[in-house]
């Protein structure tokens, strides 16, 4: 089995697609967690006392790590191959295929700049909070203010009142948005759940779940964003 | 009408090929593709250079032989047609034309705009086939089959074996080629008995021959002259991953 996961194209394949799944429910957790800053940043900052240095966050954590990892690493074995298979005389002339989307051909790039985000992301947030608990700190300094480190809402309310970093994570999730709206599709195909009637079906749900991650992340954003420019809104 | 053609040149495998430029007139609307490259050939011939080699058989899109990468797509600019169903009328007098050869590690050009396609027949040889003895032709509806099944059986089918997804995939994945084969063969009585053998047979050499992996962009079907869909590639995945669970 080990040898088909790692040999065989197919077993490769199902690889990102498993771990493409579990990165795409995790995000679905993260977003639903994160839209609990706008209603209440105590409820927000319940949840990060809640997933802090404990056993289970932290066991969590190591298993992302690791889809994460083996869905960037079977990515990388998987271009490589790809690259090889396709010879290295290209084509002189090409075009786009109709009902290709850009996103399916792209889908490296597009996930190294969701890898940049997420390390932007971990700079952020994880290294001020529960990297800080794991060292046994409890708070860390940021803007030249003490930050307890489960006092998310603050860091979301520092982070999201710089204009870069909210141009940056803009990017970010539009980054994701394209890497979801083929991931998402392409993960059932690849283990077979897909037929000719499903690929509408399965191409909007792909489409609803991008969009739904993008506006979701991003209302965070915003809404932090305006609140640090409007002092009204605070 | 009349043409530039931008042609790939190339003597054999071991040499480094180019483009060239030639032009061809008095071009019939009504002219095949291929005609217009007999065209081009006899000119050539008659000038003393060589002509261009390019593989065709029976000009009826039904052999599978004829390939061309025609102004940046497989089998030119008609969608399920192959090169030589093309004619000269769905270019623009004066076009002018660019004309490659298949390009895959897999397929190799043995000259000009011949690529060898034979890593198709070695997929076919490690299970595109039904060893269970069928005899002779049995009674229509001895055994039933669903009109559904063998609609897909025959879709699937439809596939000449051109090359035209692993020479169009950015990766050079033959995956449609031989969900083709499996799908056509996993949805009839007699050959669903060795389906999971040969799915997983097929799969193997696939790989072995080197071409590469499906990300599921669908440019394959776009550019199958026989518009065979991408669904077979998912049952080919459902075939093979049920196969090797069960190993």
């Amino acid at each position: 089995m080990s040898c088909f996961l790692t040999k065989s194209s197919l077993g490769k394949k199902l690889v990102m697609s498993i771990t493409g799944a579990f990165l795409v429910l995790f995000i679905l957790f993260h977003m639903s967690m994160n839209l609990t800053a706008i209603i209440s940043p105590d409820g927000y900052n319940a949840i990060c006392r809640f997933l802090g240095a404990n056993w289970y966050a932290l066991a969590g954590t190591a298993v992302l790590a690791l889809g994460v990892l083996v869905h960037f690493l079977y990515a990388l074995m998987l271009t490589v191959d790809n690259y090889r298979a396709r010879g290295k005389q290209r084509y002189a002339v090409t075009v786009t295929e109709p009902g290709v989307s850009w996103a399916s051909k792209n889908m490296l790039v597009i996930g190294f700049i969701v890898l940049a985000g997420l390390l932007l992301h971990l700079f952020n947030f994880w290294a001020k909070m529960q990297l800080v608990e794991v060292l046994g700190g409890h708070a860390s300094v940021v803007g030249g203010h003490t930050v307890a480190a489960t006092d998310g809402a603050a860091l979301i309310a520092y982070t999201f009142s710089k204009w870069y970093y909210v141009a940056l994570y803009l990017l970010w999730f539009a980054a994701l948005w394209f890497h979801l709206t083929h991931g998402v599709w392409s993960m059932f195909q690849t283990v077979g759940w897909a037929n000719d009637t499903w690929y509408p079906r399965l191409k909007c749900i792909a489409n609803v779940v991008a969009t739904l991650v993008f506006l979701g992340f991003a209302a965070v954003v915003a809404v932090y964003f305006m609140k640090s420019c409007c002092s009204c809104c605070a | 009408m009349k043409f530039t053609l931008k042609i790939w040149r190339q003597k054999d495998a071991a040499s480094k090929g180019a483009f060239e430029t030639y032009k061809v007139e008095n071009i019939s609307a009504d002219t095949s593709f291929l005609e217009m490259l007999d065209i081009l050939n006899n000119n050539l011939v008659h000038e003393g250079k060589e002509p261009v080699a390019f593989d065709h058989d029976c000009r009826e899109g039904i052999c599978g032989m004829c390939s061309l990468h025609i102004d940046g797509q497989a089998h030119g600019p008609s969608q399920g047609a192959t090169t030589c169903q093309i004619y000269m009328r769905k270019f623009e007098d004066g076009a002018t034309i660019t004309i490659e050869p298949w390009r895959s590690a897999a397929f190799p050009v043995i000259k000009d705009l011949v690529v060898n396609r034979s890593a198709y027949d070695q997929i076919l040889q490690a299970g595109g086939f039904i060893s269970v003895r069928t005899n002779s032709v049995p009674d229509a509806n001895a055994i039933p089959i669903p009109k559904a099944d063998a609609d897909e059986s025959m879709d699937a089918a439809a596939c000449i074996g051109c090359g035209a997804c692993a020479a169009t995939c950015k990766n050079g994945s033959a995956m449609l080629f031989v969900a083709a084969r499996v799908s056509s063969l996993a949805k009839l009585p007699q050959g669903r008995v060795e389906a999971a053998r040969r799915a997983k047979a097929m799969v193997a050499k696939m790989d072995e021959l080197g071409f590469g992996n499906c990300t599921n962009t669908g440019a394959c079907q776009a550019e199958c002259p026989k518009s065979i869909s991408i669904a077979h590639i998912a049952r080919l995945n459902r075939e093979f991953l049920s196969a090797k669970l069960e190993d």
